[in-house]
């Protein structure tokens, strides 16, 4: 357990038997390099990064797998580009085989150009994951109802999107991730669409277990910078959210004692 | 004998394995997996599995994303 100085959050994040002091997760796509991506890892304080499988370019190894390595931070292979749930459950099980990790981050695009998750293809993968054994994350719009039946497939942690993957919009329907949070029994990570700092905050002052954002720092102009404020703004919305926020009031309320 | 390897042909000598045509291939065993005819062969199993003239094999491994 962390955060015994009232600077600190409290608690671990739990994902099936995986346990992070790090409430930031990053996606390593969109890095202009290896080394701009190591600065940025670095800074973000991550303790689970994304990875995508692909046809390996033969002759030559991995080396976003080296780096991860060398820095010491857990790898969560991801099903991007598939459409479907056979097409998922293939690449988790080559992620599986390649990375010896039980972890997979579950994603099933409708179509390019919104890339938004197809809920009945996301579900049918999800319940056939969990069933070979996987802890899986899965990427979900953000609608309550989804997030449950995730939930009942057995999903480690439900993962609702902010916006629309790579835009920067941030949390569109602030009230539907509350509404999650609300239900959830399990944890919830704000995934896609945050745009900048103050959005991985309100993910967290909303109640979210954790942010999983990827161009938001690698497609900044400083990701290095970026990522410690990703970093700084997880931590600021985590102490909120435990703090307990004033509730809103219309009228103004005299902090001074009346005379 | 020939087979598909990542979408390319490739001639490889009859009854090669698995473990064989990554061998061939000098693609490194770590971080990679392997389906063949789209089924997943198991590590343990690349030694003992052959493959069959006309298969498709395809050998992923982890790249930048998500």
């Amino acid at each position: 357990m962390t955060g015994d100085a009232a600077g600190e959050p409290t608690g671990m994040l739990a994902i099936g038997d995986h346990k992070f002091t790090s409430r930031l997760v990053i996606g390593t796509g969109g890095a202009a390099n290896l080394d701009v991506l190591e600065r940025a890892l670095t800074a973000s304080g991550t303790e689970l990064t994304t990875v995508a499988m692909r046809r390996a370019d033969l002759g030559s190894g991995s080396g976003v797998l080296d780096l991860l390595r060398r820095l010491g931070i857990a790898v969560l292979p991801n099903t991007a580009g598939c459409r479907t749930a056979a097409e998922a459950v293939l690449t988790a099980q080559l992620a599986r085989e390649a990375l010896g990790t039980d972890l997979i981050k579950l994603e099933v695009h409708a179509d390019d150009r919104t890339l938004l998750p197809d809920p009945i293809e996301t579900v049918d993968a999800a319940q056939q994951l969990t069933d070979e054994g996987f802890t899986v994350l899965a990427y979900t719009n953000d609608d309550p109802v989804t997030a449950l039946r995730l939930e009942e497939a057995g999903c480690a942690a439900v993962m609702p999107l902010g916006s629309p993957i790579g835009t920067g919009l941030g949390i569109r329907n602030p009230h539907n991730i509350e509404l999650i949070v609300a239900r959830a029994g399990v944890p919830v990570v704000l995934d896609a669409g945050i745009g900048t700092a103050s959005d991985a905050t309100l993910a967290m002052e909303l109640g979210c277990d954790a942010v999983l954002l990827s161009t938001a720092v690698t497609r900044a102009q400083d990701p290095e910078r970026m990522a410690a404020a990703m970093r700084a703004g997880v931590t600021a919305g985590r102490l909120a959210r435990e703090a307990g926020r004033i509730p809103q009031r219309f009228w103004a309320q005299a902090s001074s004692p009346p005379r | 004998m020939n087979i598909q390897v990542n979408g390319e042909a490739r001639e490889l000598p009859d009854g090669s394995t698995v473990a064989g045509v990554l061998a061939a291939l000098d693609v490194p065993e770590q971080g990679v997996a392997v389906a063949v005819d789209g089924v997943v062969v198991r590590r343990a199993e690349w030694p003992r599995t052959a493959v069959g003239d006309g298969a498709h094999v395809e050998i992923l491994t982890a790249v930048q994303g998500g």
